[in-house]
């Protein structure tokens, strides 16, 4: 009976995949193919940029700085590589993002958001009370969230226990998750990277934010995690080291790392913070959360630009 | 005999049938999977169960990406380690991100022994307690855990098992059916009730039977889970009794008397004293020494029913 079950799920699987491969092909056909990814996905990366400063704006405060830094592998990864469903974000199979630097959730919501996981006005409520968009990345609120997040350090252990489960259930998902460079200062990064290093866990694709700079100032002068690729590459994980606002080199970098096999991998997106919106920038350490006026917010969407 | 049967054994056999036969279930233990024993697991079923080292709070956390999978895991640790030393990541990971995880920490307060106090949680069930939808079960016996297993399998959330690794004396009797939401009572009495917790149990038993030969008549109530409690059966007893002496392995803030008196304050109040560990940190020694220290034997439960008796 369990094998029944289990065969079923599995062929249902295959259907599904096999559908989805064929709208992603005939998506890339009609866009021209990959000569047009760089081009729809830096339009993709513009239009997250653009959500973020909405749904922040529409509050007056949050997280901007580190939203923003990551909206280019964002696009790549919901724009092109993730195997997922807006119409069944639980789809068994598919595969996963944890964002373990919880609080960039306004990012991956804008992402979901622009994906049909929910509607785009919904992004205006973000942080208001009742609301389905919380500060911190909440699997049990939010559609197309994999994985609760927020408390530093957790969200990536996580992340190493479902590709473990996706290792078990041999259904061939890939998962993919987000750790900050500030986040990198929590013990419990390095006891997930060893126990990953060591299962030689492939089906994990991992990205650290390395935009150097957190809360309280620099990384370098609060506790500086650098070297970084070289700890990583003693923790036995593959190394790329790439800029992270390069949607072409985003793209190149994850392509090379799911064709590596026997270890996980962690592709280092060196990163502004508050890439894109030239004051956010500016406030440097200042903007890991500050407040947004509404007339901020439109400079800051003239300054993005882009087709919306 | 059943009574030589060690409960990590009932818990690892369990394990290894459900392992066999039902595809949720995975274990992930801390280096400590030769106490529990779970080690055998990892031999047999490598792919099933894991030893992520010494490194609890990995182990918590890893557990819940798994069950946000679909699978069941057990994790192990001795109780400080899986509690005090990875509070936060049950309380994220597993409880608020609603995960349904089963922990299992052995050696809970003074059966910790020669470890001493580093390895003697008298806080656990403090720390865990105001956790949202946390099942807080602390086995008594290995009739009692058979039982239980099953139904901490099938309930769906997060389960703290509070075990004790050996095998404490038995006090339900074979056949008797358990509910891991019941409390239970293990002797009828009519002057006092004692409500008692894991390797209390048998010791207000004792006390119990000590108390009939003095013509007092106590009855003894078993609350192995102190979350949710069994308001129903601690209250009916009560107002029967009009007076209650709790007994638990563990500070005396924070757990089953806490719980306890709770009930009765907001609903029957009656005089209550209590018989556990007192603002104090744990240090080595055998269980009969430990007793002794900590004030932990049925003289002291015999001590604190005739001061309660006076107070009603």
């Amino acid at each position: 009976m369990r094998t029944e079950r289990y065969c079923f799920k599995k062929a249902s699987i295959l259907t599904e995949r096999l559908i989805s491969y064929r709208i992603i092909l005939m998506c890339h056909l009609k866009k021209g193919g990959k000569m047009n990814d760089s081009k729809v996905l830096k339009e993709l990366a513009i239009s997250i940029r653009k959500d973020i400063v909405e749904c922040i704006a529409s509050i007056g405060v949050g997280h901007i700085g580190g939203c923003l830094s990551i909206a280019d592998v964002l696009a790549v990864l919901y724009g092109k590589h993730m195997n997922i469903d807006p119409k069944n974000p639980k789809m068994e199979g598919r595969d996963r993002l944890v964002c373990s630097k919880g609080h960039a959730g306004p990012a991956v919501y804008s992402v979901l958001a622009e994906k049909g996981f929910f509607p785009k006005s919904e992004l205006l409520t973000l942080n208001q009370g009742g609301t389905n968009l919380p500060s911190h990345c909440d699997m049990n609120k939010t559609p197309g969230i994999d994985m609760t997040a927020g408390s530093l350090g957790q969200g990536f252990s996580c992340a190493v226990g479902i590709a473990l489960g996706s290792r078990i259930k041999k259904d061939g998902a890939t998962i993919y998750a987000i750790i900050g460079d500030g986040e990198s200062q929590e013990g419990q990064i390095w006891e997930a990277a060893m126990f990953a290093g060591n299962q030689g866990l492939d089906n994990l694709i991992a990205f650290t934010d390395y935009n150097k700079l957190q809360l309280d100032g620099t990384i370098e002068e609060i506790n500086d995690v650098a070297p970084l690729a070289d700890k990583w590459k003693a923790f036995k994980w593959e190394v790329m080291s790439i800029d992270g606002h390069d949607v072409d080199a985003i793209d190149k970098a994850i392509e090379k790392a799911k064709t590596i096999k026997g270890k996980p991998k962690m592709i280092i997106l060196n990163t502004v913070k508050g890439k894109g919106v030239s004051f956010v920038e500016a406030a440097l350490v200042g903007c890991h959360s500050m407040s947004i006026s509404a007339e901020q917010k439109e400079s800051a969407l003239r300054e993005i630009g882009g087709a919306k | 005999m059943k009574q030589d049967i060690m409960m990590r054994d009932i818990l690892v056999d369990f394990l290894q049938e459900k392992i066999k036969t039902d595809d949720r279930v995975v274990v992930v233990d801390a280096d400590l999977a030769k106490c529990s024993t779970t080690l055998r697991l990892e031999k047999e079923f490598p792919d099933r169960a894991y030893n992520v080292g010494i490194a609890e709070a990995n182990m918590t956390s890893v557990a819940a990406g798994l069950a946000s999978y679909g699978f069941i895991p057990f994790v192990h640790s001795f109780a400080p380690f899986a509690t005090r030393r990875s509070a936060d990541q049950v309380m994220i990971s597993v409880c608020y991100a609603k995960q349904n995880v089963k922990i299992i920490g052995t050696d809970p307060g003074i059966t910790a022994e020669l470890n001493g106090g580093t390895h003697m949680p008298f806080e656990d069930i403090g720390m865990l307690r105001s956790i949202p939808n946390l099942v807080i079960y602390e086995p008594t016996d290995v009739v009692e855990f058979e039982q239980a297993l099953p139904q901490i399998l099938e309930h769906v959330g997060p389960v703290y098992v509070r075990m004790h690794r050996k095998n404490p004396p038995i006090v339900m009797e074979e056949g008797r059916e358990f509910n891991l939401f019941k409390a239970y009572k293990v002797c009828e009495g009519k002057d006092v009730t004692i409500v008692a917790s894991g390797i209390m149990v048998s010791t207000a038993k004792e006390a119990a039977l000590a108390l009939s030969a003095e013509g007092i008549s106590a009855e003894v109530i078993c609350c192995p889970t102190v979350k949710p409690i069994d308001e129903k059966t601690i209250l009916d007893s009560a107002k029967k009794t009009g007076a209650v002496v709790t007994a638990e392995n563990h500070n005396v803030m924070g757990a089953l008397r806490s719980a306890v008196c709770e009930v009765l304050s907001e609903n029957y109040p009656v005089p209550v004293r209590s018989v556990g560990i007192k603002e104090k940190f744990g240090e080595v020694g055998k269980l009969s020494y430990l007793r002794k220290v900590f004030n932990m034997e049925s003289a002291d439960i015999v001590k604190a029913v005739k001061e309660v008796i006076f107070a009603k």
